[in-house]
């Protein structure tokens, strides 16, 4: 049976980075349960047109948990209420009718709120081009299984890089710390033989900047890994500690 | 070196070493006070080895560093968290489901801190102080300053709470510390969480024995 639903929806507005904030409410009324949030907003932000007013900006674009470029948080959880999807893949039918729902930009340091739910996620961009490359030998298309790899490993490595990076880590911890995304990105290739020839430039690199842009410690909270919607494994952070701390040794 | 002091990793690498090594001596302390069920005689005798001979000295001192260090850097590092997680609080606050110690580290820590100070008003201050003032009131027969003490409800309670806040503290940190020195996998998470507990658990049963003991039998 169709669940139809009416709400309270209470939206943080802001016109620009430095300008202060504050949260809007708005009615809507007649929502099915097989609507998406990002297609509630979609009929919210029609409505606000319809009345003259200007649409509130939200990040969104594949609107199918693979992208990783929606974001906002929900009633006290990134990517709202349920585990182990994005908002885009959240359905109103987790909420109830007369709900009142709280939806705020991610908040931290490192992510300047750009216009209402929009927030800069450009420190993760400038992470991964800390980075660096890996080398990889062109020419002959390789046989396939030329490089032998344990399959825990290759398994390990997938899961790793299921990460979509859309800061639902960072949004979720008290510290702001970007450790669980930094440790899927630096783990998808520490465990595989083709990353390891950088391995150790690759760690140091990516948490020097890091830290460089304002991201916390992590205390080991576990939020990152409650929250992550690819169920992204705080065994990285635990990768990534030791790829550091064995590559500063070794210097 | 420099990457221990100013790299987030490094910082986390000094909390973790200096816990490690404060829980090692909340077990070689343990074991001290666990005499006193037994015998007093053999806890004075542990009291005058560890009076104010140059070695118990030199040894207080390495720990007292440690005490420092692990308290200085837990705020440091708290007060760096605070400025990134950024200005604005959420409205909705923050419903996920984490343990409760791993959120308030800081404030357990305060209330070990708290305790501490009245530990060492108690004890410290009395004993290998007053040896090394030259106080005529230097106290050597620790069990009798030990059995006082604990005949009082008062201060059985307060040490109770300040075991309670360092189990808190223990559950989380021990593991923890081992997570930040890179020794953590999918299989060794459960099992370093179940050491986590048991350590924090005989720690605070050990010590928690000794008022207890005293209370109900004199």
């Amino acid at each position: 049976m169709e669940k139809i639903i009416n709400i309270t929806l209470k939206v943080w507005r802001q016109k620009g980075p430095k300008v202060k904030g504050d949260f809007e409410t708005h009615r809507l009324e007649g929502i099915s349960g097989d609507t998406s949030f990002l297609e509630m907003l979609d009929i919210l932000n029609e409505q606000l047109i319809h009345e003259g007013k200007e649409p509130i900006v939200f990040d969104n674009d594949c609107r199918e948990g693979i992208c990783g470029m929606c974001s906002l948080y929900i009633n006290g959880h990134p990517h709202g209420p349920d585990d182990l999807i994005t908002t885009c893949q959240l359905h109103m039918r987790h909420f109830n009718d007369g709900d009142t729902i709280t939806v705020e930009p991610w908040r931290s340091a490192a992510f300047p709120i750009v216009r209402d739910l929009m927030v800069d996620r450009y420190a993760f961009d400038k992470i991964i081009q800390a980075g660096g490359y890996t080398s990889v030998n062109t020419g002959g298309v390789p046989d396939a299984n030329a490089i032998p790899i344990p399959k825990v490993d290759a398994d390990e490595a997938m899961d790793s890089a299921s990460c979509i990076g859309c800061g639902a880590c960072v949004a979720a911890c008290k510290n702001g710390s970007a450790m669980l995304f930094v440790s899927a990105k630096v783990s998808q290739l520490a465990l595989l033989p083709q990353g390891r020839i950088e391995a150790k430039a690759r760690v140091k690199a990516m948490i020097a900047k890091m830290d460089e842009l304002g991201f916390g410690n992590c205390t080991n909270t576990r939020a990152c890994e409650l929250e992550c919607p690819k169920g992204v494994s705080i065994s990285n952070i635990a990768r990534l500690n030791r790829e550091f701390l064995t590559a500063k040794f070794n210097d | 070196m420099y990457w221990l002091f100013n790299s987030s990793i490094g910082r986390k690498f000094i909390m973790s070493i200096s816990g490690i090594f404060l829980v090692l001596f909340l077990l070689f302390h343990l074991s001290m006070n666990l005499t006193l069920l037994f015998s007093t005689d053999a806890y004075d005798l542990i009291c005058e080895f560890l009076g104010a001979n140059w070695y118990a000295i030199v040894g207080t001192l390495v720990l007292a560093g440690g005490v420092i260090i692990h308290i200085g850097y837990g705020t440091w590092l708290t007060l760096l968290n605070k400025k990134a997680r950024g200005a604005e609080r959420y409205a909705s606050s923050n419903k996920t489901k984490t343990e409760w110690a791993a959120k308030n580290m800081w404030v357990l820590g305060f209330i070990i801190f708290l305790g501490l100070v009245i530990h060492f008003w108690n004890f410290w201050f009395n004993m290998q102080f007053a040896e090394l003032i030259h106080s005529p009131n230097a106290v050597t027969q620790g069990s009798e300053l030990v059995i006082a003490l604990f005949s009082q409800p008062l201060f059985v309670v307060i040490y109770l709470v300040w075991l309670v806040a360092l189990w808190f503290h223990l559950t989380h940190g021990v593991w923890s510390a081992f997570q930040t020195l890179g020794w953590n996998g999918k299989l060794w998470f459960s099992r370093l969480q179940v050491i986590a507990n048991i350590v924090a658990t005989v720690v605070m049963i050990g010590f928690a024995a000794v008022p207890l003991f005293f209370l109900i039998t004199k």
